[in-house]
């Protein structure tokens, strides 16, 4: 009989903040950039294009990253075959639970994403 | 009977028309009755807003009375899931049109200042409990210092830098536009574009102190020519700075915080003077410019303001008191 002090396999519950995880990331880029030129516009030789521009690029990066989470936790979910809840106290219940709620989560980072990057569209100059 | 039950029908008519049922909202203070192209931009996101959250709340109150009703049907877990995936999406695209119709409004709240275009710069500063309030003169030359009264001309842009002495102010005429802090040690700032002329009040929207209800201030918007004439003439002096009572306004230390152009008062603790007798209100918007309430403001302000910056000068004979607010009155 093995003794062990770590079980054999850690079964983890990072993965299942990939979408908020992007979706932090990009938040924080959008305002820091944006608060970064409007603070030094100028020495800066570009204009507020460029900083929409920028934010527009970071927003299609982030809601790929965020589709690609929210498609393999789609996979690890079992594409939806099998109903929630995933309350028995088993590997695949606990496999099939941290994908759906990966996949909710996702859904909701995709949608935070978006809201975040809005205002872009309209915002045409620092103020003041 | 026909003309009793008629003229009932037109007094519900009347009250529940837009336009009747609004006519309290009118007047000097009041976000619903917009005279600025800002308030005017904020009305609408009100409207819009007002408009979406009553479909929210209609649609959610149905849902619950459908659910009361069906209280002992269990619906199929295809059709739960059905219902829980188009309700997300449903509310999403609601709450996505709301702020896309919000932020859309954005560029007209603060529009980017033209190169080259000149525009009517005004600074304000918040002072417990009193504002102070300085033009730029169109040519650039000349600075024009006065208090407690923003005049504005009717149809041009007006730029406010906003500033506080103190505390932390907020600054907000809602029939012209919305509202902005003052914040001690750093600059904010305000764009306001007048559409109609009228006499608008300004409260203080930040607490600042026991006598922050009454801090407040009239928004003149005037013609565009009137307006010019009036900032020309606050260039100089009132004619009657050398009249009688400025003996006593001086010898009783009232030019160590206050000033008047054109005499040796030029005290920087109050409002400037120079002009006192020609705005709107005494006092910070609080009471009506008359003699009567200049004496009184002198005698007791802390009776009027409590916790006010000047000390009381109930010392003083009223007849000197009264001389003394002639004179000011007679500051135009
Ligand atoms: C210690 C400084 C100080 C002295 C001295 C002082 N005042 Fe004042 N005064 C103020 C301040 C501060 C205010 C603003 C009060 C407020 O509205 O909060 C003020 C306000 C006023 C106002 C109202 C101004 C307006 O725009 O409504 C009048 C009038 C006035 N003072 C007259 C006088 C007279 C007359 C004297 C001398 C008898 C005097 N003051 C002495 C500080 C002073
Ligand atoms: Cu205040």
């Amino acid at each position: 009989m093995g003794f062990r002090i770590l079980p054999k396999e850690i079964e983890t519950l990072w993965t299942l903040f990939t979408g908020p995880a992007i979706w932090a990331v990009h938040f924080l880029f959008c305002y820091v950039w944006a608060a970064i030129y409007c603070a030094k516009r100028d020495q800066l030789q570009f204009g507020m294009v460029f900083v929409r521009g920028g934010i527009g690029v970071a927003t299609v990066i982030a809601l790929v990253l965020v589709a690609a989470g929210g498609y393999l936790a789609w996979r690890q979910w079992g594409f939806g075959v099998n109903n929630p809840p995933h309350n028995k106290p088993t590997e695949d219940s606990r496999t099939l639970f941290q994908g759906f709620s990966t996949l909710l989560l996702s859904a909701l980072s995709f949608v935070a994403v978006v809201f975040t990057a809005l205002p872009t569209l309209f915002i045409q100059a620092c103020w003041p | 009977m026909l003309a009793r039950h008629a003229g009932k029908i037109t007094g519900i008519a009347a009250a529940l028309s837009p336009v009747g049922g609004l006519t309290g909202c009118a007047g000097m203070q009041s976000a619903l009755d917009p005279a600025g192209h800002e308030a005017q931009e904020l009305y609408l996101l009100f409207l819009g807003m007002c408009a979406g959250g009553a479909v929210v709340f209609i649609s959610v109150v149905s849902l619950l009375i459908y659910a009361v009703h069906h209280q002992r049907r269990v619906h199929s877990d295809r059709v739960v899931a059905r219902l829980i995936l188009w309700g997300t999406v449903t509310t999403v695209a609601v709450l996505t049109v709301l702020l896309t119709f919000s932020l859309a409004l954005w560029p007209g709240l603060r529009p980017v200042q033209a190169e080259g275009q000149p525009a009517i710069e005004i600074t304000v500063t918040g002072h417990q409990f009193w504002w102070d309030v300085r033009y730029q003169t169109p040519d650039g030359q000349a600075v024009v210092v006065a208090a407690n009264e923003v005049r504005l001309p009717v149809g041009e842009r007006v730029f406010l830098t906003l500033e506080s002495a103190d505390m932390i102010h907020s600054f907000w005429i809602p029939a012209l536009a919305g509202k902005m802090d003052m914040v001690p040690g750093r600059s904010t700032h305000l764009s306001l574009l007048a559409t109609r002329p009228g006499v608008f009040r300004g409260p203080c929207a930040e607490y600042c102190g026991t006598s922050h209800a009454l801090m407040a201030f009239s928004a003149v918007a005037m013609e565009p020519a009137a307006f010019t004439a009036w900032l020309a003439a606050r260039r100089m002096p009132s004619p009657t700075a050398q009249a009688a009572g400025l003996q006593a306004f001086l010898s009783n230390g009232c030019g160590g915080c206050h000033t008047i152009s054109g005499t040796e008062a030029r005290g920087k603790i109050g409002p400037d003077l120079s002009h006192v007798g020609s705005r709107e209100t005494i006092g910070a918007g609080i009471l009506p410019n008359t003699v009567q309430s200049i004496a009184r403001f002198i005698k007791e302000p802390d009776t009027i303001k409590p916790g006010v910056r000047m000390p009381s000068f109930r010392m003083l004979p009223d007849e000197e008191i009264a001389g003394i607010a002639q004179y000011l009155k007679g500051l135009q």
